[in-house]
């Protein structure tokens, strides 16, 4: 309520800031957050993509954001609002915004539409996202070296298929540097919740965790390891401020270079559906400097890197086992395939935890 | 024995914001009058004790701010709810979207910033006992603040005068003011102890719980302390019960989880709600029986004169 709220002040400033633009006969290009651009996480970065994007074509192009739109029914409005006020190229930026961007897809063919980490696509409807899980598997790498207790702390949001892809890399690499690491796994079932986050990176190190690694939003567990004297991963965005000695790396979105190739084909015309699910070669996320950590163990995460650029490493390069030690079908030829990873329903072997809801 | 003693520590720093909200809210309920507005004021506590302890670099300050926060705001809500006799509910609710709001333009600039967070008790010799030494003696202002304040609230209710003329302006509006009660006044003052104690609660987060300050950072822990008021039967002895509950089974389920009991984590994280309200509702079946509400509760008065 509170949101449509904002999002309905937003748009009233919006619609004041269209007539006075209309004159000028830019492209208009619109986007629809989820959180406050502000939350130093998800927002914040795709808010980055859209500063860079108007650095870049600001003198063709104009854009407005609306922040703060609730996931659902309401964000519908919200998205419609944007194609009355005539912008021509909408992001909608989370996953929840997904049916209401196809719905309003459907009624206006003649604009064209993106929408971040969803799977439903139409004419006027691409999608893109990020493979965070090679990042996942650098930190994973990382975090086996550092760790002196061989137990890792990991911060869940929701058990879907992102997220445990994302836990499956951590161990996977782990594994390779110690056979025997072990991983803690709390899910906070929220992404955003500071006081929560912090409570679970409390429980996780008092459970003999020593390396935080968290897939929710707010910097609280950074802070909380920062706190303790334990090492931790950033999450989305640079959260080394809230652990300057602390910080290993964390996974950067950087989501302005696809914004900038989109609009430019939008401009020239040549924009047209697609699925787009860039990995670190396509700088759709970075890694943050590698610091607070030794120099070969710096090296190793920068050769890594550099091999899962060159697609000469792959996190989930088969055999894979799960947690019932059979092997999982390698679609991929000698790597799971994209499927597989976007449907990830399962833990690898290695995870003694089990998966909520199977 | 050291894990038991840093569980104990967290459940401690999770209950601490919902017992200080609570309790301003069970006071300004028993005289009568219901704001929905906690996340609001809370949010804005938050955002202005940030404020305030990031540019002084004072927590004190900080907390001062905080407080003074949330008591504006909750006039707000007097003057509309109280005085101009708009429907509470609504009012509060209006109360919450205004804070969140307000919260984000106050805060704005303070985003990304830290502090140094307020600073825990250090009694040589006693804070170091194993066990007891760092939950007696090793805590921050904030969680004494606390049970001293629930307390006073306590004694201030059953023990003195003011107190039953307050419960009596929540019972019965109309009774109180044939006594000559200003029955406003006093709910306005019963208010703003509630606002204030929201504004503290609030200011809590980011001074001790996660010093830093990011918009919606209360995360919908006003209701939680609503909740409790309610399931405590605006009793603060079952306050302190619900709140300190909630906290512990809060964190128990997050350590169940990280031993990897195998229990669904989303059932885990329904748990202190539904702990909670199943111990507060035995509770105060095992004592007089019946609806225990302030019989005036969210009822609109206007004086006849």
């Amino acid at each position: 309520m509170r949101k449509s709220l904002l999002a309905l002040a937003a748009g009233l400033l919006l619609a004041g800031s269209v007539s006075a633009a209309s004159a000028a006969d830019k492209l208009k290009v619109g986007f629809v957050y989820l959180g406050p651009i502000g939350d130093l996480g998800w927002t914040y970065q795709h808010d980055l993509g859209r500063q860079a994007l108007v650095k870049e074509l600001g003198d063709k192009i104009e854009t407005t954001y609306l922040e703060n739109v609730p996931e659902g029914p309401d964000a519908e409005r919200s998205i419609e609002q944007l194609v009355r006020a005539g912008n021509k190229l909408i992001f909608t930026t989370s996953f929840g915004y997904m049916d209401p961007t196809l719905k309003v897809a459907k009624k206006y063919p003649n604009v064209h539409f993106e929408h971040a980490t969803g799977y439903k696509r139409n004419p006027n409807m691409s999608t893109y996202s990020a493979k965070w899980y090679q990042g996942r598997y650098i930190q994973g790498l990382i975090a086996a070296k550092m760790s002196k207790s061989g137990v890792l702390g990991y911060i869940g949001s929701f058990p879907i298929p992102e997220v445990v892809s994302g836990i499956n890399a951590t161990i996977l690499a782990a594994q390779t540097i110690n056979p025997n690491i072990k991983v803690k796994i709390i899910w906070a079932n929220t992404w955003f919740d500071p006081g929560k986050e912090a409570d679970a990176a409390k429980a996780l190190i008092d459970q003999g965790a020593d390396v935080i690694m968290q897939h929710t939003d707010s910097p609280a567990p950074m802070q909380i390891a920062s706190e303790r004297g334990k090492l931790a991963f950033g999450q989305d965005s640079e959260m080394i401020k809230f652990g300057p000695k602390t910080q290993l790396t964390s996974i950067l979105d950087t989501w302005g270079p696809y914004y900038i190739e989109r609009v430019k084909a939008e401009l020239a015309g040549t924009w047209k559906s697609e699925d787009t699910w860039g990995g670190l070669d396509s700088h759709m996320f970075t890694m943050a400097p590698y610091t607070n950590m030794p120099d070969d163990v710096k090296k190793m995460a920068e050769d890594a890197q550099a091999a899962i650029t060159a697609g000469k490493l792959h996190p989930f390069k088969c055999p894979i086992v799960g947690q019932d030690g059979k092997p999982v079908e390698c679609k991929g030829g000698d790597h799971l395939d994209d499927g597989q990873i976007l449907g990830m329903n399962f833990y690898v072997k290695g995870i003694d935890d089990k998966l909520p809801g199977k | 024995m050291e894990l038991v003693e840093a569980i104990i520590l967290a459940v401690l720093a999770a209950s601490t914001p919902l017992l200080i909200a609570a309790t301003g809210e069970l006071v300004a309920e028993r005289s009568g009058v219901l704001n929905l507005g906690v996340e609001g004021m809370m949010i804005v506590g938050a955002a202005c004790g940030f404020a305030g302890a990031w540019l002084t670099g004072s927590i004190l300050i900080g907390a001062l701010l905080g407080i003074l926060a949330g008591t504006l705001m909750s006039l707000v809500f007097a003057l509309m709810a109280l005085g101009l006799a708009v429907n509470q509910v609504a009012t509060g609710l209006a109360l919450t979207i205004l804070g969140v709001g307000l919260s984000g333009l106050i805060g704005a600039g303070f985003v990304g910033e830290r502090i140094t967070p307020a600073v825990h008790l250090a009694i040589p010799g006693l804070t170091n006992v194993p066990l007891i030494g760092r939950v007696l003696f090793g805590e921050n202002g904030f969680v004494y603040f606390s049970i001293a304040l629930i307390v006073a609230v306590w004694w201030f209710l059953y023990r003195t005068r003011a107190g039953l003329i307050l419960r009596a302006c929540g019972d019965n509006h109309v009774s109180a003011h044939a006594l000559g009660y200003p029955v406003l006044r006093i709910r306005t003052f019963a208010v703003m102890f509630g606002g204030a104690c929201a504004g503290l609660a609030g200011a809590y987060l980011p001074l001790a719980y996660t010093p830093f300050f990011i918009p919606g950072m209360t995360a919908g822990r006003g209701w939680i302390a609503l909740a409790l008021v309610v399931f405590s039967s605006w009793r603060p002895g079952r306050l302190v019960v619900g709140a300190y509950l909630f906290g512990a089974v809060t964190i128990l389920q997050l350590h169940a989880q990280g031993w990897g009991v195998g229990i669904p984590s989303q059932f885990m994280s329904a748990l202190p709600y539904l702990a909670t309200v199943i111990v507060l509702v035995l509770l105060s079946r095992a004592r007089t029986g019946g609806s225990t509400a302030p019989a005036a509760l969210g009822t609109v008065f206007v004086p006849d004169r």
